[in-house]
């Protein structure tokens, strides 16, 4: 046992030592930081506002075209051909030229661009307002609604779903979201640690230190040292992504909360997020930052919904114990193998549940109670993934309890499986492998 | 009092006997030779010995107790086949391997500067293994072997990677851990090395021991009582005029020089050859051949009569 606790030691501190896992452990939380957050810069610092000149022949739509922080109308009173040769020395994004209406053709309009074609979001701004102007004057001139009255009845529908035993309500966005994350980060890390052991166990052998270590200590030992060690490193791993991940957002969101109240009490002006946007013309400076605030309100009220810690507490578990049931096949791989060229015809029946779990993994989401949900969320296997993918949709107790069970039956199993193999692979070179082979050391 | 004694150990792969039936007995304070070809077992004797494998039938003694796992920390085993971390440092490396063998430390840290002081390497502590020459990563997988004072060293060709300087430090250490107490077995294809260290050797050819005793006793017994002798002022017809209890078995002329191997029959001694000789011409040398264990090893490998190598051989 004090010799399976060195080798752990030595296994775990010559990966954390190592630059790469220094890189990956400040670069991770970073980027999962900047999923969150990158969006709310986007919208805010995203893009130059673009100036859109606008030759109006009919006069419907001068004046009432919104503009918005990214597009900007400027309405121009001359003829289009002086508006067209100005276009290139103005340095306007572009111009739009909306012809008198013909017989033919009543409703069209002409964007111009001199070197840049406008892009999808310029174009299909301009078209949705343009729609939204004409759409409104015939309203008012068939049917006298002016504009008030149209806005008074449009809505938006906003869809929550509640548990009703626990009270807790979510987006099925969200839990969708937050399912397949898990999912997928479960299903790389099995491969990026169990590659870890297999390539540990392979380095072992062919620098043919394996000899001497097993000298001094039982293989069994050696190989559970090995996959402890780099469990942990794992662990380490996940530890502080979570914790500096939470960090990083927990320091954006004071900051941008300290900026939004500053920004109102300078200016004096109230929030009342119900009546913005699409009313006014002009552009009011103050109302992305109560949109963002709004926005970033509503994130974290949905993400604070979750039981993060049960989630969290459960891909811990299931990272481990798939990892190690995993680990332990990938360490038996690497014994059998004298390079790692030779690895791939034992990886494919290993790697096979994994992806498939992987390919499931949108069937799943779209019915996370159904039978096949249920069957490879319990089968070891791909359990550690499918079940994170059905956790945040809610699984009832015994059937968590049953798929942790048989994981850890399941790496029992393996273990046992892999340590056959590996104490008479490790020692076994310069031949060629055939499963044959596997199944007689298996018998050893 | 024999530190290590195996019993008919036998030991079965798939599709062959590794070991059939394999007794040995490596006497206290000695250095034991295991000989054999490639592919004879040694290396999986010395595995089972180092119970990195264990035995289908048979046991192993150390010091009269049946071998287990706390055994392995009086064992020092430098394989054949060895290497090191290369990316890892060569102190750090040395100290874990010395810990795996059951010293703290602290102990392995004393021990180490001592050795690497001794080797005059302590400038590498803190250099990797990838960076260093083969001879020098074998000369830190010696210490590692030895540093945890084992009472039974086992070293598969540990010359093999030393150039010769380095070969006759190792081969020094060697003899010094065995005068301060320690028992090594010895395994190698170097048949010099063999006759220069080895008190006793076992012989293993296919699976089988074949031979095993003190080298003394072994080279006494396949000593054919062949006698070199050198004459001049001779007679060319000596093979015909010599009577029946000297056989010449080879005969050599050269600057007035008659170079012969000649056999005596039981019964008769050197002196009653040399009276016999002395009729033909002056007796200017002689010495008895004893054979080397190069020349016993082909014999018993080959299972074929003992025939003696060039340094003796007159017709080649």
């Amino acid at each position: 046992m004090k010799k399976t606790l060195i080798i752990i030691k030595r296994e775990y501190l010559s990966r954390v030592k190592k630059r790469s896992f220094i890189v990956m452990t400040i670069l991770g939380p970073i980027l999962m930081a900047s999923l969150m957050i990158v969006p709310f810069f986007i919208s805010k610092w995203g893009e130059d506002t673009k100036n859109i000149d606008v030759v109006d022949e009919t006069g419907i739509y001068v004046d009432h075209l919104t503009s918005n922080k990214s597009v900007q109308f400027n309405y121009l009173p001359t003829n289009i051909k002086t508006a067209k040769d100005n276009l290139i020395k103005s340095g306007s994004y572009c111009l739009l030229y909306i012809p008198k209406p013909t017989l033919t053709d009543s409703n069209s309009a002409l964007l111009y661009y001199s070197n840049k074609q406008p892009g999808i979001s310029v174009t299909s701004y301009v078209h949705e307002k343009m729609k939204y102007v004409l759409e409104n004057k015939m309203l008012h001139d068939k049917y006298g609604l002016d504009k008030k009255d149209i806005e008074s009845v449009k809505t938006t529908i906003d869809l929550k779903m509640e548990n009703v035993q626990t009270g807790e309500n979510s987006s099925p966005e969200l839990t969708m979201m937050i399912g397949l994350f898990a999912g997928i980060l479960i299903y790389i890390s099995i491969f990026m640690f169990g590659s870890q052991v297999m390539r540990g166990v392979i380095e072992e052998k062919t620098s043919r230190i394996i000899e001497v270590i097993v000298s001094s200590v039982k293989p069994f030992q050696l190989l559970m040292g090995k996959i402890t060690g780099i469990a942990l490193v794992g662990l380490t791993q996940f530890m502080l992504w979570i914790v500096l991940t939470l960090g990083i957002v927990t320091v954006f969101q004071a900051s941008v909360f300290t900026a939004t109240k500053k920004n109102v009490s300078t200016e004096q002006k109230g929030i009342n997020v119900q009546q913005h946007t699409l009313m006014t013309n002009t552009i009011d400076k103050s109302t992305p930052k109560d949109e963002d605030t709004e926005m970033m309100n509503s994130v974290m009220h949905s993400v604070g919904s979750y039981n993060y810690v049960m989630i969290i507490l459960m891909f811990l578990f299931f990272f481990l114990f798939g990892y190690l049931l995993y680990g332990a096949l990938f360490a038996a791989i690497g014994s059998a193998v004298d390079n790692e060229a030779d690895t791939q015809q034992f990886m494919l029946p290993i790697t096979i549940p994994l992806i498939l779990a992987f390919v499931l993994s949108q069937t799943i989401i779209n019915n996370p109670q159904g039978p096949l949900a249920f069957w490879f969320s319990i089968i070891p296997l791909t359990s550690p993934i499918v079940m994170m993918i059905r956790l945040p949709f809610g699984v009832p107790t015994y059937e968590l309890i049953l798929s942790m069970g048989l994981l850890v039956l399941g790496f029992l199993g393996a273990t046992w499986f892999a340590a056959k193999i590996y104490r008479t692979g490790i020692l076994m070179y310069g031949k060629k492998v055939s499963y044959k082979e596997l199944w007689k050391w298996l018998k050893y | 009092m024999d530190i290590l004694v195996t019993h008919n150990i036998t030991k079965r792969f798939a599709n062959h006997v590794a070991l059939n039936g394999v007794s040995i007995s490596v006497p206290q304070q000695s250095i034991y030779g295991l000989l054999g070809p490639n592919g004879a077992g040694k290396t999986t004797l010395i595995r089972i010995i180092n119970m990195i494998t264990g035995p289908d039938e048979g046991e192993v003694l150390l010091n009269g107790e049946k071998l287990r796992q706390n055994h392995i920390e009086q064992i020092g085993y430098l394989p054949e086949e060895r290497g090191l971390y290369k990316k890892m440092k060569v102190g750090e490396q040395a100290l874990y391997l010395a810990q795996l063998k059951g010293l703290s430390r602290a102990d392995a840290m004393k021990k180490l500067k001592y050795w690497f002081e001794k080797f005059e390497i302590a400038g590498w502590w803190n250099r990797k293994v990838e960076e260093l020459s083969k001879g020098m990563q074998q000369k830190i997988q010696f210490i590692v072997t030895v540093l945890h004072d084992p009472k039974l060293l086992i070293f598969d060709e540990p010359f093999s990677g030393f150039d010769p300087i380095n070969a006759n430090i190792i081969k020094d250490e060697i003899i010094r851990l065995k005068e301060n107490g320690a028992t090594i077995i010895f395994s190698t294809h170097n048949m010099s090395s063999v006759e220069e260290l080895c008190d006793d050797i076992a012989l293993i050819n296919k699976s089988n021991k074949i031979l095993e005793g003190k080298v003394k006793e072994i080279k006494n017994t396949y000593k054919d009582n062949v006698y070199q002798v050198e004459l001049t002022g001779y007679n060319h017809e000596l093979k015909h005029q010599l009577n029946g209890d000297f056989i010449i078995e080879q005969e050599a002329h050269a600057d007035d020089i008659l170079t012969a191997n000649i056999k005596i029959r039981s019964g008769k001694t050197t002196n009653e050859m040399i009276q016999a000789l002395m009729q033909f011409g002056n007796v200017h040398a002689i010495r008895e051949i004893i054979p080397t264990m190069n020349d016993i090893f082909i014999a018993k490998v080959n299972n074929d009569t003992l025939k003696y190598n060039s340094a003796t051989n007159l017709t080649e």
